[in-house]
C-alpha cells in the first residue's frame, strides 16, 4: 500500500517550519467542551462495563429477597455482612478458609515453576547457538496455537494409571516442565531485547552460561519475571478445568471448583452466599490488579506487538 | 567511540584458531540441550507424546477400564451422524462467527475513543481491561447467570424500556446472545493491544491527511486500517483460537449439562462430557483431533489470506 512507503519520506522535506504548522488551532474553549464530551462518554462506558462488577459486589452484601426481585439498584438500605459469614462456613463440611489454602498452594506453586522453568528455558533460546534451536522455537511457537483439549485425554490416562489422580501432581508438573509456551515466548522476546556484548563481556571475563545466565540475565529479566508471576498467578487462581479432570475430594478442592459445589448444592436457594464466595474467590485477583495494573496492562501491550 | 572495540573485537574472534571456535560450538550444544531440557521433557512428555497417543486412541473404543479396541475410522464416522456433535459445532462456530468480531470491533472502537493525549487515560484502560482478567472465571459465569435470569437485573433493566424478554437463561433462542455478550464484554485484552499499536502510528501522516482534505472515514480507511493491520491481524488470530476453546462459562451456566435445549453445548463441553462422564475416550479423541485439524485450517487460511490486507511497516527492516 502507498501509505506504508511514504512515512519516511515525508519528513525531511519540511524540517523547519513544521512547528509553524498547528493545524488544531482551536480556541481553548471549544478545546475544553471537547475534552468534557470525551470525558462523559468515556465515563459513562466505564459505567456500563463495570456494572456487573459492581452489581456483584452489591449483591454480595444484599438478603436474598433484594437480590432476586426489582434490584437492578446497587444500593440497598439492608447491606450486611451475613452472605459473608453463610459463605465462610464453607461447603461440605469443609471451610472455605481451606479451598483458599488450596487455590493458594496452586497458585504459588504454579508462580514458582513458570518463573524458574520458562525463564531457563527461554535462556536457551535466546541466548545459546545450538543446532537444531529454530527448528524447536517453531515448535515452541506452534504450541501455543494448539488447542489443550488435544491433551487431556491422554494426559489423564496418564496420570491414573501413576496414581496421580486427586493429587496436585498433574495440576503442577506441566508449570515445572514450561508446558505454558506463553510465558516462554515472552521471556526469549525480552531476553532479545537485551545487548548481545553483555554475555560477550562476560564470556571473555570466563563466566560459563551458569553464571551468565544467573548473575547477569536473571537481574536484568525483572519486568519479564514479575509479568509472568502476576499471569501465572492469576491463570492459576482461576483454572476450573484442570481441577475439576483430577481432583475428587472436596478437602482439596481449589476455589472455583467449590465454587460449583457451592452452586450444585444451593440451587439459587441462597443467592446472596453465593455471590458472596464469588466475590471472595476473585478478592487476590482484584487487589492483584489494583497493586500491579500497572505491569499488567503494561505486560499485555507489550506481548501483543511482539506477537 | 564504542563502535571501534567491538569491532576490533569481533574480527579478533573471527580470526581466531580453529579448534578453539569448534570447542565452544561443542560446549554451547551441550549447554544450550541443557538449558532447554525442562521445555523439552514437558514438550515430549505432556504435548507431542499424548498427541500422538490420542490420535491412536481417537481409531479405538476406550473407556479407561478394558484395553482400547481398534475400531478404524468408526469414531470420525459415527460423530457426522450424531445429532449432538453436530449441534455442538453449530453452537461454537455461532459464538466464534459473531463473538469475535463484535469483541474485536468494540475493542478498536475503544481504543480510538482512548488514543488522545487527554487526562485519565491510564484509568480508563484499566477500567476497560479488568473485565478481561475476570470474564473466564467461575465467579463471573456464576453473577452473569443471576444477572441473566428470570427477573434479574438486565430482565428488569429491559423491561423499563418496554422490552420483555423474560429470563434470558432459560430460553434457548437467548443464551447464545448472553454467550456473546460476555466473550464482547472482555474486550479490554485486545483493546490494550490495538492502543499500544495505535500509538505507533505516526502522527504527521494523520496531519498531511487532514491537510488534504481527508474525513475521519478516509482517514480510518487508509491510514489506521493498514497501519494497524499486523496488530489486528494478531487479535483475530488469538481471540478466534481462544473462542474455540470456551469452557468454564458455559460448564457452570448450564450446570456442566450445555442446557437448555443443547443451546450451551459448546464443543470443548461436549468433548468433556463425552470423555470423563460417559468414558468414551476414543470418541472424544476423535473430536480433540477434529478441534486440532479445524483450528489449523483456520490459522493456515488467515496466514495465506493475510498477505493481501495485512501490511508490515517497511521500517522495521
Amino acid at each position: 500500500m502507498t501509505t506504508m512507503a511514504t512515512p519516511t519520506q515525508p519528513q525531511p522535506t519540511k524540517p523547519a517550519p513544521a512547528p509553524v504548522y498547528n493545524p488544531k488551532s482551536e480556541s481553548g474553549t471549544a478545546k475544553r467542551i471537547k475534552s468534557t464530551i470525551f470525558h462523559i462518554v468515556a465515563l459513562a462506558l466505564v459505567a456500563m462495563v463495570l456494572y456487573p462488577a459492581l452489581w456483584m459486589i452489591a449483591s454480595s452484601f444484599k438478603p436474598n429477597s433484594e437480590i432476586g426481585g426489582a434490584n437492578t439498584s446497587l444500593w440497598s438500605n439492608n447491606f450486611s455482612f451475613d452472605n459473608f459469614a453463610t459463605a465462610m462456613e464453607g461447603i461440605g463440611g469443609v471451610s472455605t478458609l481451606t479451598f483458599f489454602t488450596n487455590s493458594l498452594i496452586l497458585a504459588v506453586g504454579a508462580v514458582v515453576g513458570t518463573v524458574l522453568s520458562a525463564s531457563i528455558s527461554a535462556y536457551a533460546f535466546a541466548r545459546i547457538n545450538f543446532p537444531g534451536r529454530g527448528l524447536f522455537f517453531g515448535m515452541m511457537i506452534a504450541t501455543l496455537l494448539l488447542p489443550f483439549h488435544v491433551v487431556i485425554i491422554p494426559q489423564y490416562i496418564v496420570f491414573q494409571q501413576l496414581g496421580l489422580v486427586d493429587t496436585y501432581v498433574p495440576l503442577l508438573i506441566g508449570k515445572f516442565l514450561a508446558a505454558d509456551a506463553f510465558f516462554v515466548f515472552l521471556m526469549v522476546q525480552f531476553m532479545r531485547g537485551l545487548p548481545a556484548e553483555l554475555d560477550e563481556a562476560a564470556r571473555i571475563d570466563g563466566a560459563g552460561h551458569v553464571r551468565i545466565f544467573g548473575s547477569i540475565m536473571l537481574p536484568l529479566m525483572k519486568p519479564a519475571l514479575i509479568s509472568t508471576s502476576i499471569f501465572s498467578f492469576i491463570w492459576s487462581w482461576n483454572d476450573f478445568l484442570g481441577p475439576l479432570l483430577y481432583l475428587n475430594t472436596p478437602e482439596k478442592y481449589p476455589l472455583p471448583l467449590a465454587l460449583r459445589l457451592f452452586v450444585d448444592q444451593t440451587q439459587s436457594s441462597d443467592y446472596g452466599a453465593m455471590i458472596a464466595m464469588s466475590v471472595l474467590a476473585l478478592l487476590p485477583v482484584l487487589v492483584f490488579f489494583l497493586v500491579f495494573q500497572r505491569y499488567i496492562v503494561e505486560g499485555v501491550s507489550t506481548q501483543g506487538l511482539k506477537g | 567511540m564504542t563502535q571501534s572495540p567491538t569491532l576490533s573485537r569481533r574480527s579478533s574472534s573471527s580470526a581466531s584458531p580453529q579448534p578453539r571456535k569448534s570447542r565452544r560450538r561443542g560446549a554451547d550444544a551441550r549447554a544450550g540441550y541443557t538449558f532447554l531440557l525442562p521445555w523439552l521433557l514437558g514438550f515430549i512428555a505432556l504435548t507431542v507424546g499424548p498427541m500422538i497417543s490420542s490420535l491412536y486412541l481417537s481409531f479405538t473404543n476406550y473407556n479407561l477400564f478394558e484395553a482400547p479396541k481398534w475400531i478404524g475410522l468408526d469414531n470420525y464416522t459415527t460423530l457426522f451422524q450424531d445429532e449432538r456433535f453436530l449441534q455442538s459445532v453449530g453452537v461454537t462456530l455461532n459464538y466464534v462467527i459473531f463473538g469475535t468480531p463484535l469483541k474485536l470491533a468494540a475493542a478498536l472502537a475503544i481504543a480510538m475513543l482512548l488514543n488522545s493525549k487527554r487526562k485519565g487515560q491510564g484509568f480508563y484502560r484499566s477500567a476497560f481491561y479488568a473485565p478481561s482478567l475476570i470474564g473466564a472465571s467461575v465467579s463471573i459465569a456464576i453473577v452473569w447467570k443471576a444477572m441473566f435470569g428470570d427477573s434479574g437485573p438486565v430482565d428488569q433493566g429491559l423491561s423499563f424500556f418496554g422490552i420483555n424478554l423474560g429470563g434470558w437463561v432459560g430460553n434457548p433462542n437467548m443464551t447464545m446472545g448472553m454467550m456473546i455478550l460476555l466473550t464482547v464484554w472482555q474486550f479490554g485484552a485486545p483493546m490494550v493491544i490495538f492502543l499500544a499499536g495505535l500509538k505507533q502510528i505516526p502522527a504527521d501522516l494523520y496531519e498531511a491527511a487532514s491537510m488534504d482534505g481527508a474525513g475521519p472515514v478516509r482517514k480510518f480507511l487508509n491510514i489506521t486500517w493498514p497501519m494497524l493491520s499486523p496488530v489486528i491481524f494478531f487479535n483475530l488470530l488469538m481471540e478466534t483460537i481462544h473462542a474455540f476453546q470456551i469452557f468454564a462459562s458455559a460448564y457452570i451456566i448450564s450446570n456442566g449439562e450445555g442446557g437448555p435445549a443443547g443451546s450451551t453445548l459448546f464443543y470443548t463441553l461436549y468433548l468433556y462430557l463425552r470423555g470423563f462422564s460417559d468414558f468414551r475416550m476414543g470418541y472424544a479423541s476423535a473430536m480433540a483431533w477434529l478441534l486440532v485439524i479445524v483450528v489449523g485450517i483456520i490459522t493456515l487460511i488467515f496466514f495465506k489470506t493475510s498477505k493481501s490486507w495485512v501490511h508490515y511497516s517497511g521500517d522495521s527492516k
